[in-house]
């Protein structure tokens, strides 16, 4: 087969195609790991304010929710779908159970490039040693 | 309109067999592992085809398209870039056509503002609309690749927060990820536009076929499927990146819990690149090897050979002569050469042979 500019085409197509298929070699066929975010210990909550498949989705729409209701409506009672009230704050509920950012937020934000904006108001929770 | 509507159905229809064959059917393998490899396998395979085709097509005449002053006598200046005469100058207008499309920002229509009178006036929006929807596109497949990448390079970082800065929240409306992306509001915008353009102008209407409606709808249906999954339905992004890194590092898997919607954007998605080499989207790769852009107008320099010129077989008068002078004489026609001459290469002969060829 003749080209015509083979060489310059060539360079052209090689390189095109080393961008577009760096992921499939950068890893180098090695899997990498899926987060595990860690949950709190049975003896401190055994549920969340929402089901897990819920929260796993949408605790990012739950949490706008919270802070609309608490910043502009004063409003602090959060009543679930089995009708446990809850009082709606990052840093007293949440918190109290997901104690470790790293642990539990970060895994996941991490893995997907997300930055939430929580922590412009909120203080991050001090590691526990 | 024949066309309109057959890639509206078809669209419609690529988004049903997907629901159908998860939802229903259950094939959840097929559609997130068998389809994508075959699909990204048809992309970069065809695309290399198509590109080594045109590789192999010689190019009969140079014609280059020149939008300015060629080059010529000294005193005459020389519009270097939109008529270039050397490689150096063919690759800075190939950067600019290629990163700006100057050729749409000289997109012109005819006008009948002043009465009868017909003019011809500027048409950026062809322009406004194409740069809208290819770098909002390009930004919007750079982000995806913090799903095959682990760990994600500081760059996708930068450029997710940079193209997420705006906030959303619009609970009533189910609408509840904070960070709305940019890139995706503008390729859904930019490729609307596209699509409202064909609609409207009459003129544009007529030429549309239906390989023009589809791939609109095609990456309206990719749009629209991929804002559904972020905003709306928000599916489970962590195993979709468990999923997409198997597909990467070549040991896939299909976790639970995966919305179908997602399903039907990526089985859009993979069509988008199984059709790509096959249709006029392969203008990704059709700008560079396109003669009209990437020759120098240096024809007046050097002679542009035709490569499918074969040597032709010639019989000049003077081979015809050679054959037949005896029976010329004989019959009494004139010859140039005598056939008694024992020193056939007479000066004036040999100046006119050089003519001929």
């Amino acid at each position: 087969m003749k080209l015509y500019n083979g060489p310059i085409i060539i360079v052209g197509l090689v390189i095109f195609l080393a961008i577009f298929l760096l992921p499939f070699y950068i890893s180098g066929g090695k899997t990498a790991a899926v987060p595990k975010p860690e949950l709190p210990k049975k003896s401190v909550a055994t549920e969340c304010v929402m089901p897990t498949e819920y929260m796993r989705t949408s605790h990012m729409q739950l949490l706008n929710v919270w802070r609309d209701m608490v910043v502009r409506d004063g409003d602090r009672i959060f009543i679930n779908e089995k009708g446990k009230h809850f009082n709606m704050s990052l840093t007293n509920t949440c918190l109290s159970c997901h104690d470790s950012k790293a642990k539990f937020c970060d895994s996941c934000h991490d893995y997907l490039a997300v930055a939430p904006v929580c922590w412009e108001c909120h203080l991050v929770p001090k590691e526990k040693k | 309109m024949i066309g309109f509507l057959f890639s509206a159905v078809a669209v419609l229809i690529l988004c049903g067999i997907a629901v159908a064959g998860v939802w229903a059917l259950d094939l959840k393998v097929l559609f997130g592992v068998i389809i994508p490899y075959a699909a990204i396998i048809t992309f970069f395979a065809g695309l290399v085809y198509r590109v080594l085709d045109w590789a192999r097509s010689p190019v009969p005449f140079a014609i280059p398209t020149t939008c300015g002053q060629e080059k010529s006598l000294s005193w005459i200046k020389p519009n270097k870039v939109d008529n270039p005469t050397t490689s150096g100058w063919v690759i800075l207008r190939m950067a600019f056509e290629v990163l700006t499309f100057r050729s749409l920002f000289r997109n012109m229509k005819l006008d009948y503002r002043e009465g009868p009178k017909i003019r011809y006036s500027s048409e950026k929006f062809l322009w406004l609309f194409a740069i809208m929807f290819h770098y909002a596109f390009l930004v919007v497949l750079i982000r995806h690749a913090r799903f095959f990448l682990e760990p994600i390079p500081g760059a996708l970082v930068v450029l997710e927060h940079l193209d997420g800065f705006m906030e959303v929240n619009l609970p009533f409306l189910g609408l509840g990820l904070p960070a709305m992306q940019l890139s995706g509001l503008l390729l859904l915008g930019g490729v609307s536009l596209l699509l409202l353009r064909r609609i409207v102008i009459p003129q544009v209407r007529y030429i549309t076929l239906a390989s023009d409606w589809f791939p609109l709808f095609l990456i309206i249906g990719i749009a629209l499927t991929g804002a559904l999954t972020r905003y709306v339905v928000r599916v489970d992004v962590v195993s979709i990146k468990e999923m997409a890194m198997g597909l990467a590092t070549f040991h896939p898997v299909v976790p639970d819990g995966i919305s179908v919607w997602f399903y039907v954007h990526l089985f859009l998605v993979c069509v988008l690149f199984a059709y790509f080499p096959f249709s006029k989207l392969m203008h990704l790769g059709g700008v560079f090897l396109s003669p009209t852009r990437n020759l120098p107008n240096n024809t007046r320099e050097r002679r542009h050979i035709n490569p499918w010129n074969y040597p032709v077989k010639t019989h000049d008068y003077h081979e015809y002569e050679d054959d037949f002078r005896e029976k010329m004489i004989e019959a009494g026609l004139p010859v140039e050469k005598e056939m008694s001459e024992p020193e056939p290469e007479a000066p004036v002969a040999e100046g006119a042979e050089e003519e001929d060829k």
